[in-house]
């Protein structure tokens, strides 16, 4: 049997979301020649104007309660999705991570939002959980050439940003992970990590829509072993950018240094766009299998979200920016 | 006689053992206690246990040497031949599985991957060390023989490599293994094995 390019098939529905697409593509285009215009830098009344525009663009057309993503594919179920898990807070085991993890204590919980913005604010997890929650069915990439689709519930990063208002000369976000030794054997373990786990995005990157705060899955709570109780998602990068349990989130001036980043420099960008054409040094990145599936499928330049994110890296050579 | 069912022991023992992580890994297999993933569950048990009683095998030579423990030798074969099949199962996993025969992808993962061309080549390796592994073999090819299968330690260094290069930053189990392989290696020098023999013959005169 000739095998078939998943790339050469374009299901019905995802068609018709193109067309959706194409009618939020003149607000991109927009933004974009804004982004362009200010040169790199971000004013906030970019952040501003972009938050004002984005809450419909690029997100992935599933309606809440879909049983696929949007390519047709369907859902990882819960128990896969709460048993295997990276967090070397706890262990490098992924399936006892789980265990490991059950007792961590995420009630209370504080965010510190500040670095370079207007507005430092200290949320609590019932004031993140006050911003509109909505259900994002994600692809999720690991680097490890593994994917899950996940159904997340959370809300999109730059709702919370523009609440703090970053300041003229904030060109990245830096998140960091609860760093607490007593509750994560992980960190006393592995002492050679350079704990806390840190991770960074450029601020139009924060910005795009895409980018979700999470505190659910399937309609739950998180648990700890997914980052409760509260993590990122960015779906078009390898899943270790997507930070968990955050207690911090500074706006920055100078690109972070991610944990992975200072563990193997020469293996882990800033970036870590989901990239099929750039392989990991020791490792190709073109197959990867999905959670419960034989075999394996090709990985889709960006994760399959091209379209939302491929604007962000325009010009930009994803070779050289790993 | 006490000596007959001591060596008897440990074969039966080698033979058992060797048997185990197999039955466990099926009994999980068809239980549902591999997690998520069950492929690289199994790809990772049966790797480990190749590349456990390879180091087993190639420690009985040294242990003969150093401690006169003679036993040790009748299990270097069985060790080797099951090291080859957990490698084969590995292997079978890989391709069967893990890319469910898709030979464009697994073309792509030996060029791509170096930990999975090094992990082939240790394989291949083993391969003709397994067939000529009976008596039969050992008794035709004289001197040519032992000359193969020194060849042995070639695999288990491919075969440490292999672990090392797949594992993240920060991961060290593969490093023991090496540290592991490297004294093995040290011990069969000769300036090394007097000394160490040496060394291990006063040692029981001490305790006699």
């Amino acid at each position: 049997m000739k095998k078939i390019d998943p790339s050469e098939i374009t299901p019905e529905h995802l068609y018709l979301s193109r067309r959706e697409f194409i009618k939020g593509l003149g607000i991109v285009t927009a933004s974009a020649a804004v982004l362009a215009a200010c040169n790199g830098k971000l004013p906030e009344e970019y952040a501003k104007q972009l938050g004002a525009s984005t809450p419909t663009i690029g997100a992935p057309p599933v309606p809440p309660g879909s049983t696929t993503d949007e390519l047709g594919d369907p859902l990882n179920s819960y128990e896969d999705i709460t048993s295997y898990n990276n967090y070397y807070e706890f262990t490098t085991d992924k399936l006892e991570v789980a265990e490991l993890a059950k007792d961590f204590i995420t009630s209370p919980w504080e965010v510190k939002v500040g670095g370079l913005v207007k507005e430092p604010k200290t949320y609590s997890i019932d004031d993140l959980r006050n911003f509109e929650i909505e259900e994002r069915i994600y692809r999720l990439r690991c680097v490890e050439a593994w994917s899950m689709v996940i159904p997340w519930m959370g809300f999109p990063l730059h709702k919370l940003l523009e609440e703090v208002e970053p300041k003229s000369n904030a060109k990245y976000v830096r998140f960091e992970t609860a760093y607490d030794p007593d509750q994560m054997p992980g960190i006393e373990k592995y002492p050679w990590y350079n704990w806390p786990y840190v991770e960074g995005l450029r601020l139009d990157e924060a910005m795009n829509d895409l980018a979700i705060l999470a505190t659910g899955i399937y309609g739950k709570d998180l648990l700890p072993q997914n980052g409760a109780p509260v993590r990122l998602a960015v779906p078009w990068k390898y899943g270790f950018k997507s930070i968990k349990s955050i207690v911090k989130i500074d706006l920055v001036e100078d690109m972070p240094k991610s944990l992975w980043m200072t563990a193997a420099p020469r293996e882990y960008g800033f970036y870590a766009n989901v990239n099929p054409e750039v392989n990991h040094p020791r490792w190709s990145q073109a197959t990867e299998r999905r959670i419960g599936e034989l075999g394996r499928r090709d990985t889709l330049m960006f994760n399959g979200y091209e379209e939302e994110v491929a604007y962000l890296y325009e010009g930009m050579n994803l070779r050289a920016n790993i | 006689m006490i000596g007959t069912i001591k060596r008897n022991s440990l074969q039966i023992l080698t033979h058992i053992g060797a048997w185990i992580p197999l039955v466990v890994g099926l009994w999980d297999l068809f239980q549902g206690n591999l997690g998520p993933d069950p492929i690289r569950e199994t790809t990772l048990r049966t790797g480990k246990t190749a590349l456990t009683l390879l180091m087993l095998s190639l420690a009985t030579t040294p242990l003969n040497t150093l401690f006169k423990f003679k036993q040790a030798l009748k299990v270097r074969r069985p060790l080797g031949v099951y090291s080859f099949m957990y490698a084969s199962i590995h292997f079978a996993i890989f391709i069967g599985v893990d890319y469910f025969f898709n030979f464009e992808q697994i073309v792509d993962a030996l060029f791509e991957k170096r930990y999975a061309i090094v992990g082939l080549s240790a394989g291949l390796i083993l391969l003709p060390l397994a067939i000529t592994s009976t008596k039969g073999w050992q008794r035709r090819m004289k001197k040519n023989w032992k000359r193969l299968h020194r060849f042995a330690y070639a695999a288990g260094a491919l075969a440490v490599i292999h672990y090392i290069w797949l594992v993240k930053q920060g991961v060290w189990e593969p490093w023991i293994w090496a540290g592991v392989l490297s004294l093995l290696f040290l011990l069969r020098l000769p300036q090394v094995k007097r000394v160490a023999s040496d060394v291990s013959r006063r040692v029981s005169l001490v305790f006699r």
